[in-house]
């Protein structure tokens, strides 16, 4: 089996598998995060146990930063395979007659996604980690602030509007990204997306709607503060 | 019609090629566009010059030597032809056609637009064929059953000539939908599945060797093909190698 996956089509069968993975985690991270739109202390409950819980910290956390270096990095991997397979480019290349411009530059919205990720990671994660496993303080409260603190640092990232438009700019890219990403995957692990139409319009549904979803919990926090 | 036409003129497969404008007149939109490089060709030799080099055989879309690049397209911009089948009622009076060969580092070019496809070649001695001893006791093919489904899967993806449009307009130079298609034909009737582990994974580890790109499921290696090979045999080559793989 390790043959497999050093092959090229084991390649793309594993980026597939750690992409069904990222969509899986990025569902149940929408589904927490809509919570902050109907209910501050629903929210809050489920941010702690989600901050607190062994199980999410120290396995399914390390999973999933696993899972995101190791589509980042064998997207790049591939990438620099993929170019090295025509050193000699086309003086003229028509490849809107025979494909769409989400399947041709994966590697650009991924790359805008990657830069959302880092400002993510600045804004919520590292502050996080700082609190938790720095600070030691697992209480989930904050000087000055009634309850957990989740919901109220989730609302006060949002008052800036430049973040709002990054965060906005980067939901678009990912569902650019999901729009050929998620059939495609299917397609890597065998799967017939030609036939299955039905498999192709919940691709289209799930990459339209997350990250519509995402920016309107975004804009809702920017405009209700 | 009255046409210009820039193509990539390359010495030989060590030079450096570059992009070379002519001028082709009187032009009819019943030619083929062979006819019209002939003609092309035929006032370049007129004149003294090297005529440009090209792939072609049969002239009638089922050798799969021809192999141009033409306006940004794998075999211009007509659907389920070849360049041979491609006609001149494509383009208008005055128009500027771009010629290239078919881009890709295990395409190399040979000389003007004849590349060098014999990794395709290489792909197929590695496991396209079945090893079967047809000395006089082999049993008769039409006493297995096979349903019409997988019959005509089979036949629609022994339809590949290997004409190499599926690499040419893939954006990673990929061979799947080629080796996809290979591997279909065989792995689809009982006679080629005796063998279809061997098969799939020998002719997967020589397209990698080969140095062909990853398939990132553009699509457009279908829309190009001039067969109409489906991505469907790429999905199921994949299917395939998994199966053997474990």
């Amino acid at each position: 089996m390790s043959g497999f996956f050093k092959s090229s089509i084991g390649r793309k069968v594993a980026m597939a598998l750690s992409a069904f993975f990222l969509m899986f985690f990025l569902l149940q991270h929408f589904a927490i995060n809509i919570l902050s739109v109907f209910s501050e202390t629903t929210f809050n409950e489920v941010s702690h146990f989600m901050g607190t819980n062994f199980l999410v910290q120290f396995v399914l956390q390390p999973v999933l930063i696993f899972g995101v270096v190791f589509h980042f990095v064998m997207g790049f991997v591939l990438e620099i395979k993929n170019k090295n397979a025509r050193q000699i480019a086309y003086v003229k290349n028509n490849g809107a007659a025979n494909s769409t411009w989400m399947s041709r530059n994966m590697i650009y919205s991924g790359l805008a996604i990657l830069a959302f990720i880092v400002l993510h990671f600045i804004d919520f994660w590292f502050p996080e980690i700082n609190t938790k496993y720095i600070q030691g303080d697992w209480t989930g409260m904050h000087d000055g602030i009634e309850g957990y603190r989740y919901f109220h640092e989730l609302q006060e990232k949002f008052v800036n509007p430049i973040r709002v438009v990054a965060y906005v700019v980067a939901f678009i890219f990912l569902s650019l990204h999901l729009m050929h990403g998620f059939a495609s995957a299917f397609q890597s692990v065998g799967g017939s997306t030609i036939r299955k139409k039905r498999l192709q319009s919940i691709g289209k549904a799930y990459s339209i709607l997350i990250p519509l979803g995402f920016i309107f919990i975004a804009l809702y926090h920017h405009f209700n503060h | 019609m009255n046409l210009t036409l820039k193509i990539w003129r390359q010495e030989d497969s060590k030079a450096k090629g570059r992009m070379v404008d002519y001028k082709v007149t009187e032009i009819s939109e019943h030619m083929s566009f062979l006819e019209m490089m002939d003609v092309l060709n035929e006032q370049l030799v007129n004149k003294g010059e090297d005529p440009v080099a090209f792939d072609h055989d049969c002239r009638e879309g089922i050798c799969g030597m021809c192999s141009m690049y033409i306006n940004g397209e794998a075999h211009g911009p007509d659907r389920g032809v070849t360049t041979c089948q491609l006609h001149m009622r494509m383009f208008k009076d005055g128009d500027t056609i771009t010629i290239e060969p078919f881009r890709a580092t295990a395409f190399p070019v040979i000389k003007d637009l004849v590349v060098d496809r014999s990794s395709f070649e290489r792909i197929q001695q590695a496991g396209g064929y079945i090893s079967v001893n047809t000395s006089g006791n082999t049993q008769d093919a039409n006493s297995i059953p096979i349903s019409k489904h997988a019959a005509d899967e089979a036949m629609d993806a022994a339809m590949c000539i290997g004409c190499g449009a599926c690499v040419a307009s893939c954006k990673n130079s990929s061979a799947m939908l080629f080796v996809g298609a290979k591997v279909s034909q065989y792995a689809l009737l009982p006679q080629g599945q005796v063998e279809a582990a061997d098969r799939v994974r020998n002719m997967v580890a020589q397209m990698d060797l080969e140095g062909f790109g990853n398939c990132t499921n553009t699509g457009a290696c279908e829309i190009e093909c001039p067969k109409g090979i489906s991505l469907e045999n790429i999905a199921r080559m994949n299917r395939e190698l998994m199966k053997a793989s474990v």
